[in-house]
């Protein structure tokens, strides 16, 4: 009995191919229980934590966090029985079952008769799968299992009553006349194939719509897919035979300088997925659901800018980091005591508006998996100090690529700081949920008027987007004013506001 | 979630552990009856985790959890009577423990080694429904059916229960139910689960009433049960399953409760849903609420939750050996159960599966 076990990464949520380790929870030379977490793992559909499959020791992790490995890879390697003698081979733990049955379900028709897609089990359009309970994810290929040669005939074509196939075939696909029996309607394989034959182009409206939005002619396309029909990647490989020949040129030149070329192979393909793909999708939602407004306010911020000098140099604030976006967080805060609608969200589904007395403050930041909005929860009942370190907390996190899911969700309102990046100011999309978002542009010395004399002032552009359903004009500028005067004098605001 | 007004809500235990009184559904249960709910509730959680776990570790397709969802089910469970008939849904892990399934039939399901097709006359336990709503057409036309053999009338009559998400009352299936159900005065008791969620849908994109006041629009009486209060819902589903045996027709339950953990394993609800909304529901535990209960009025002492525990222990191991010694099975079982008497055109399809699967370098043996 070999007392090394590998434990290989399982399909986490029906049909995945592949996780990415988050973080280990364990690590080599640690004794771990039955069921204790021992990694987290991300894929398309969530992050969650694996718990042991078995009680022993880690011998050894195979893949370091941030890999993305392939579902049926070793990730970690157990010593169920320390202390024993050692063993030669570490044969993998069983793989799998659920996952290889689930791919035999996509094998089980006969080669020639591939299993339409819509059916169970098989692709159902759109490249997903159909699943049993809940949202099917993305396709995968199966693998061929690897046939026997020729020394068995292949029976299913030569008996006419044998080349049913083993599902019901979808007669939305099958120009075979359906034949009633048993309740099912059957379709017969050589009449479907001798229809296949004479038919004309045979192609579902949504590839028609790829071929015709690609400007080809389907008629052009080798047909890959069952009983002859064009699919999506048959046209998409047309498209690319199309682009790829090479365009004709009209005066050969020996040693041609780089010609100017536009085709794909000077394109790069990025796969949309992981947070780029949530992003897009929040984006979109946010951008087309919530009519936005921007305005824009240039404040002369120095003396903020001293008041953070100060807090450096002041032993309250030691062992903490202050800069100006612990201001604007306390600005954005206060700004929001004095207009609390713009703290709010619209309720479609209810026909309300839910107005938050709580200020969840979203930090928009760049982070390793993506642009996330991590929030600082109940900002407004915090403290500049507290603030202060909820910020860098913050930050930490999300630059190790650790923001816990549960920061990321309850935002109330959201600041993003493009400073950073040296631009003034931009025209930020609401987070989804929110009404106002404030972009913070970077602060520059500029020449500015300051006690009737142009002066060098420290100079910083605020811009506010705002949900136009839940908030008027009027409360917008309010609140921006109010931002602006914050940031133009803490000082006095915070004396007359609180 | 909207808290709901107080008077709708049928509660006999507080989520403190206290008991309260309601003036229709009167409950009064023995130190034993009260310890043996409480040992359903901790089993059926068991169950429950080890099956999360198995599926995290490759061992099941997938995995549809009941957490928090226990007293809801094991109030229903209990309330049936031996010759009561129950059409589950794919959730109902907990139901069919109280009827005396194996747990590993579900499991069987969920691995993919069989089609979860368990005699539903064996315990009185139909199968597992996926199609949403599906099986209350069922539950009813059963109803009509046994209510037509005059199995319906006397204190000894049979009653159905058909439990339902709140996401399955937007479903043509289960409207068309309930209209027969009122119609036929069908012996039937909808038991819906209302935790809060249709995978990523909230109850509001439901309904703009409380669920369980749809059931007057049909014409049968519409209950909420506190449904995290396994000794209301126990007494709310007793009443309705009496007078559905008695022949005054169905009732609609709507258990109040809350789905703690994903939809399916296969799902991540943080998308969703925030942090602080959990957080609320965990204070209303069915299980913590009933232990400060026998605790504080010493219907159990620290033994028996020792006990307890050493038998959930035993039944997860046994949940996981069970699961992962379950048989492959052979490709031919696919055809077994499609007719009752078999047919020449399944023998046929059988044969040629046969033979394609021989066809393979590996004989068809995964
Ligand atoms: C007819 C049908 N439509 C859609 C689905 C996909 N689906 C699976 S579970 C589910 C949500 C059901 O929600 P609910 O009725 O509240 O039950 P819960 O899962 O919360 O227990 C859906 C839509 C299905 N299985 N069947
Ligand atoms: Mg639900």
């Amino acid at each position: 009995m070999s007392r090394m076990k590998k434990f290989n990464l399982p399909d986490l949520g029906e049909g995945l191919t592949e996780g990415e380790i988050l973080s280990w929870l364990v690590k080599p030379g640690d004794t771990v229980t039955l069921n204790q977490p021992i990694v987290e793992v991300e894929t398309a559909k969530a992050a969650v934590e694996i718990p042991s499959p078995y009680a022993g020791v880690v011998a050894e992790l195979h893949h370091a966090e941030g890999e993305t490995i392939d579902v049926g890879t070793p990730i970690i390697t157990f010593d169920t029985t320390p202390g024993a003698a050692p063993s030669e081979e570490a044969p993998a733990a069983p793989s799998p079952a659920p996952s290889a049955e689930s791919l035999a379900a996509v094998e089980i028709a006969p080669e020639d008769q591939p299993v339409e897609p819509g059916l169970i089990g098989g692709p159902a359009p759109g490249g997903r799968t159909s699943v049993l309970v809940g949202y099917g994810p993305k396709t995968v290929t199966a693998q061929r299992r690897p046939r026997r040669p020729a020394e068995t005939p292949a029976a299913p074509l030569e008996d006419p009553e044998l080349t049913l196939l083993p599902s019901i075939p979808d007669p939305l696909h099958s120009a075979a006349k359906p034949v009633r029996h048993g309740g099912l309607e059957v379709g017969r394989a050589a009449e479907r194939a001798a229809e296949a034959a004479s038919a004309p182009v045979r192609a579902k409206p949504p590839v028609r719509k790829l071929a015709r939005d690609l400007g080809l002619d389907l008629a052009s396309v080798h047909a890959t897919g069952p009983s002859g029909t064009i699919t999506r990647d048959d046209v998409q490989r047309a498209a690319q035979h199309a682009t790829v020949t090479p365009l004709p040129t009209a005066r050969p030149v020996a040693a041609a300088p780089p010609v100017a070329s536009w085709d794909s192979s000077r394109e790069q393909r990025i796969p949309i997925k992981g947070v780029r793909k949530l992003t897009a999708e929040a984006m979109v939602a946010s951008a087309f659901t919530a009519p936005h407004a921007t305005e824009f306010l240039t404040v002369d911020v120095t003396r903020s800018m001293r008041a953070v000098e100060r807090l450096r140099a002041s032993r309250d604030f030691a062992g903490t980091r202050v800069n100006f976006l612990v201001l604007v967080a306390k600005a954005v805060a206060l700004a929001v005591a004095r207009n609390p609608m713009i703290n709010s969200s619209w309720d479609d589904a209810r026909a309300e508006i839910c107005v938050k007395e709580y200020v969840n403050l979203g930090i928009a930041a760049a982070t390793p998996r993506g642009l996330l909005v991590p929030n600082i929860k109940d900002a407004g009942r915090l403290t500049l100090r507290q603030l202060a370190d909820a910020l860098a907390d913050l930050v930490a996190t999300a630059k190790d690529g650790k923001t816990p899911p549960a920061d990321l969700s309850g935002g109330t309102i959201t600041i993003t700081n493009v400073g950073i990046f040296g631009v003034d100011t931009g025209t930020p999309i609401l987070n989804p949920g929110e009404s106002a978002i404030v972009a913070l542009g970077t602060v520059r010395e500029m020449p500015w008027v300051h006690k009737k004399k142009v002066r060098v002032r420290q100079v910083c552009q605020l811009a506010v987007s705002f949900d136009h359903r839940v908030v008027d004009g009027e409360l917008g500028s309010r609140f921006l004013a109010d931002l602006g005067a914050f940031l133009n004098d803490p000082e006095t605001t915070l004396l007359a506001w609180t | 979630m909207g808290e709901m007004a107080d008077g709708e809500l049928v509660q006999l235990l507080t989520p403190e552990g206290e008991l309260t009184e309601h003036p229709e559904y009167a409950l009064s249960l023995t130190s034993d009856e009260y310890r043996d709910l409480y040992r359903d509730l901790v089993m059926v959680r068991r169950i429950d985790a080890e099956a999360t776990a198995l599926q995290r570790q490759g061992e099941l397709g997938i995995w549809a959890s009941l957490l928090g969802q226990e007293a809801a089910q094991v109030g229903a469970g209990r309330a049936m009577r031996q010759q009561d008939m129950a059409f589950p849904t794919y959730r109902e892990h907990g139901v069919g423990y109280c009827r005396g399934v194996d747990p590993l039939r579900a499991l069987g399901l969920f691995r993919g080694v069989d089609l979860g097709a368990w005699d539903p006359r064996e315990h009185n336990f139909h199968l597992y429904t996926i199609v949403i709503g599906a099986q209350c057409l069922h539950a009813t036309g059963y109803a009509m059916g046994i209510a037509r053999d005059g199995k319906v009338g006397g204190d000894d009559g049979e009653a159905v229960i058909a439990f339902l998400g709140d996401g399955a009352t937007s479903q043509g299936d289960v409207n068309e139910a309930f209209i027969f159900a009122s119609v036929f005065a069908a012996p039937v008791v909808f038991f819906c689960q209302n935790n809060q969620y249709a995978i990523s849908e909230p109850l509001e994109r439901q309904t703009r009433i409380p669920l369980y006041k749809r059931a007057a629009g049909f014409g049968f009486p519409g209950v909420r049960v506190d449904g995290n209060d396994v000794l209301a819902t126990l007494a709310v589903t007793r009443k309705a399953l009496d007078d559905a045996r008695a022949g005054q027709g169905p009732t609609f339950i709507e258990a109040y409760t809350y789905r703690m953990g994903a939809h399916t394993t296969s799902d991540d609800p943080t998308r969703y849903r925030i942090a602080s909304e959990v957080e609320a529901w965990k204070l209303k535990d069915p299980i913590a609420r009933l232990k400060s209960f026998l605790i504080r009025h010493e219907h159990a002492d620290p033994e028996f939750f020792a006990g307890v525990e050493s038998e959930a222990d035993e039944l997860a191991a046994y949940v996981r050996s069970g699961c992962l010694a379950m048989p492959e099975p052979a490709h031919s079982t696919l055809f077994d159960h499609v007719y009752a008497e078999g047919s020449a055109e399944i023998d046929a399809q059988r044969a040629s599966f046969t033979r394609y699967q021989a066809s393979f370098a590996d004989g068809g043996v995964r």
